[in-house]
C-alpha cells in the first residue's frame, strides 16, 4: 500500500460506521462533536480504519485523534505499516 | 390470596413483527385463515442439521422504525422490539416524549437476547482475536437492551427491564408490568417480548435434544400441537408488545380499550431442566391462582391460548393441567394453539399469545389449531381444529410455560366485563 490515499475512501468508510453522509466528513471536523461519534463509534471507526488501511493505531495516538483531518495525516503518514493483525492495538 | 387489588389494566395497543405478518391485520387475517408461517431457514445454511425449516420474519424493514446507524447497533431482537413498541404506541395513540418521564415504562422480555451477535463475536474472536470484537458486542448481546432503546427512541423513563424465564419470559413480563401499572408504580407500560435465535447455535442445540420438527419437507405441516403426527416444536422469530394503561387514565382520555389484563400469577414446576411435569402440577396451580387474581370462577373461562408447543410431552401435561383446574368445564371452553400457525417465538411468545387473546376477545373469533388431522386421544379437549370459530368470550387465559419449570398465565377480559365476580367489578367503579 504504497500508493496515494483516496480521500474519499476515508469519508465513505467513515460515513457508513457514523451512519452520515460522506460529503459530511471534512477534515476539520471533530469525530464527537461535529459528527456525533460516540466512545463505541470511535473504536469501530478505528478498528475499521485498521484493517483498511493496514494501521496499527496505538493507544497514545488514539486520544489525540479528535478530527478528521488528525486521522487523515496519521494515515498518510503510516498506512501499510503493519504486517500482523495481531499488532492491533485497539480492542 | 383473594382477587386482583388495584386499578383495572386497559390494553389500548399492539404491534406485531411476526413470521405471519408484521401489522396487526395481516397477522389476524393470517391467523383466522389459518396460514402458517413456517417455510425453509433462509438466515442461514442450516447445512445437514436435522431440521432446516423454521418460521422467520419475512420483509422486515428495520429503516422504518430507527435510522441506518441506530439499525447497524441494534441485534436482530432489539430491532424487532422497537418496531413492535412504535408500532403499539401508534396503535394506542400514546407518545410518551410528551408525558412525564415516569409514566411510562418497559418491559421488553426475551428467551436469549442477542445471542445471534454472540455468535458472530465468538467467530471473529476464533478468527481474529480478541482486538477484533465488537465494541458494541456487549450492548448488542444483553438481553436487556431491547427495553433501554424502547426508552431511548420513544422517550420512556419509567420502569424498565426484561424478565428472562425461557418461553414464558413475556408472559411473566406482562404480568409484572400489569402489576406495575395496577400499583400505580406507572400509567402506562409497554410490554412484551423479542426473540430472534434461529442461529446455528441454537437450532444446533435443540437439534441436539429433539426438541425440534424435522418434517423439512412439508414446513407448513410440521407444527401440529395435540396431533398424533407432531414430532417438536418449530422455531419461530418476532416480537410483540402490548400497551397496558391504568384503566382510568384510558377512560378518560377517551382511548379505544381492546381488552383488559384481569390478573397474572407465576409458579414453579420444581420438576426438571427441559421436561414438564407429567401431571401438570405447577401449570394448574399457576392457572388457578391466575383465575382467583382476576376475582374470577373458572367456569368463566371461555378460551385458552395454549402453551401448546406441539411436544407430545408438554401437549399432554397442559390437557392434564387444564382438566385439574377446570374439571368438567375443560370440556366446554376452547383451547387453541396458535404455535401450530407461527411457530414458537420462544421469549415472545408469551406476548404475541396474549395479544391473541386480545383480539379474539376485541373481534369475537376464535383462532385455530391448525394441523390437527389425527388428534392425540390423551389431548381431547375443543382444540378449534383447522378452522377459526366465531365466538364471544369475556375472559381468556393465556398459558406459557418455560424450560426450568418457569409457568405463568395470564387472564384476558373484556374491558368492563359484567361478571359475576364481584371484587374486580367493584374495582372498576371505585
Amino acid at each position: 500500500m504504497t500508493d496515494a490515499l483516496d480521500f474519499r475512501e476515508l469519508q465513505t468508510l467513515a460515513a457508513e460506521i457514523l451512519g452520515i453522509e460522506p460529503e459530511r466528513v471534512q477534515l476539520p471536523l471533530s469525530f464527537a462533536h461535529d459528527l456525533a461519534a460516540d466512545s463505541l463509534d470511535i473504536v469501530e471507526l478505528m478498528m475499521a480504519v485498521e484493517d483498511r488501511y493496514a494501521v496499527a493505531l496505538p493507544e497514545q495516538e488514539l486520544e489525540q485523534m479528535k478530527s478528521v483531518g488528525d486521522l487523515w495525516r496519521y494515515l498518510l503518514a503510516h498506512h501499510g505499516e503493519r504486517t500482523s493483525e495481531r499488532d492491533a492495538v485497539v480492542g | 390470596m383473594g382477587s386482583a387489588v388495584g386499578r383495572p389494566v386497559a390494553v389500548t395497543g399492539l404491534g406485531f413483527v411476526t413470521p405471519i405478518g408484521n401489522d396487526t391485520e395481516t397477522v389476524w387475517a393470517n391467523l383466522v385463515e389459518g396460514r402458517s408461517g413456517v417455510g425453509p431457514i433462509t438466515l442461514f445454511d442450516p447445512g445437514d442439521l436435522p431440521t432446516r425449516i423454521a418460521a422467520e420474519v419475512k420483509g422486515f424493514e428495520p429503516e422504518r422504525f430507527m435510522d441506518r446507524k441506530a439499525a447497524r447497533h441494534l441485534a436482530r431482537y432489539s430491532q424487532f422490539g422497537l418496531a413492535a413498541a412504535r408500532m403499539a404506541l401508534d396503535d394506542a395513540g400514546v407518545d410518551p416524549s410528551r408525558l412525564d418521564p415516569d409514566a411510562v415504562g418497559v418491559v421488553l422480555s426475551s428467551g436469549v437476547g442477542g445471542i445471534d451477535e454472540v455468535e458472530r463475536n465468538q467467530a471473529t474472536l476464533m478468527a481474529r482475536g480478541p482486538r477484533r470484537i465488537s465494541p458494541f458486542a456487549v450492548p448488542m448481546m444483553i438481553a436487556d437492551m431491547g427495553a433501554g432503546v424502547i426508552a431511548m427512541h420513544v422517550g420512556a423513563g419509567g420502569p424498565n427491564f426484561a424478565v428472562v424465564s425461557a418461553c414464558a419470559s413475556s408472559a411473566h413480563g406482562i404480568g409484572e408490568a400489569a402489576e406495575i401499572v395496577r400499583r400505580g408504580d406507572a400509567e402506562v407500560m409497554l410490554a412484551g417480548g423479542s426473540e430472534a435465535a434461529i442461529t446455528p447455535l441454537m437450532l444446533g442445540a435443540f437439534c441436539q435434544i429433539q426438541a425440534v420438527s424435522t418434517r423439512n419437507d412439508a414446513p407448513e405441516r410440521a407444527c401440529r400441537p395435540f396431533d398424533t403426527g407432531r414430532d417438536g416444536f418449530v422455531m419461530g422469530e418476532g416480537a410483540v408488545m402490548l400497551v397496558l394503561e391504568d384503566g382510568e387514565r384510558a377512560r378518560r382520555r377517551g382511548a379505544r380499550v381492546l381488552a383488559e389484563i384481569g390478573g397474572y400469577a407465576a409458579t414453579a414446576d420444581m420438576y426438571h431442566y427441559t421436561a414438564p411435569d407429567p401431571e401438570g402440577r405447577g401449570a394448574s396451580r399457576a392457572m388457578r391462582k391466575a383465575v382467583t387474581r382476576a376475582g374470577l370462577e373458572p367456569e368463566q373461562v371461555g378460551y385458552i391460548n395454549a402453551h401448546g408447543t406441539s411436544t407430545r410431552l408438554g401437549d399432554i401435561a397442559e390437557t392434564i393441567a387444564i382438566k385439574r383446574v377446570f374439571g368438567e368445564h375443560a370440556r366446554r371452553l376452547a383451547v387453541s394453539s396458535t404455535k401450530s400457525m407461527v411457530g414458537h417465538l420462544l421469549g415472545a411468545a408469551g406476548a404475541f399469545e396474549a395479544a391473541v387473546c386480545v383480539l379474539a376477545i376485541d373481534r369475537g373469533v376464535l383462532p385455530p389449531t391448525i394441523n390437527l388431522e389425527s388428534p392425540d386421544p390423551e389431548c381431547d379437549l375443543d382444540h378449534v381444529a383447522n378452522h377459526a370459530r366465531p365466538a364471544r368470550v369475556d375472559v381468556a387465559l393465556s398459558n406459557s410455560f418455560g424450560f426450568g419449570g418457569h409457568n405463568a398465565c395470564v387472564v384476558v377480559q373484556r374491558p368492563g366485563r359484567n361478571g359475576t365476580a364481584a371484587p374486580a367489578a367493584d374495582q372498576r367503579t371505585s
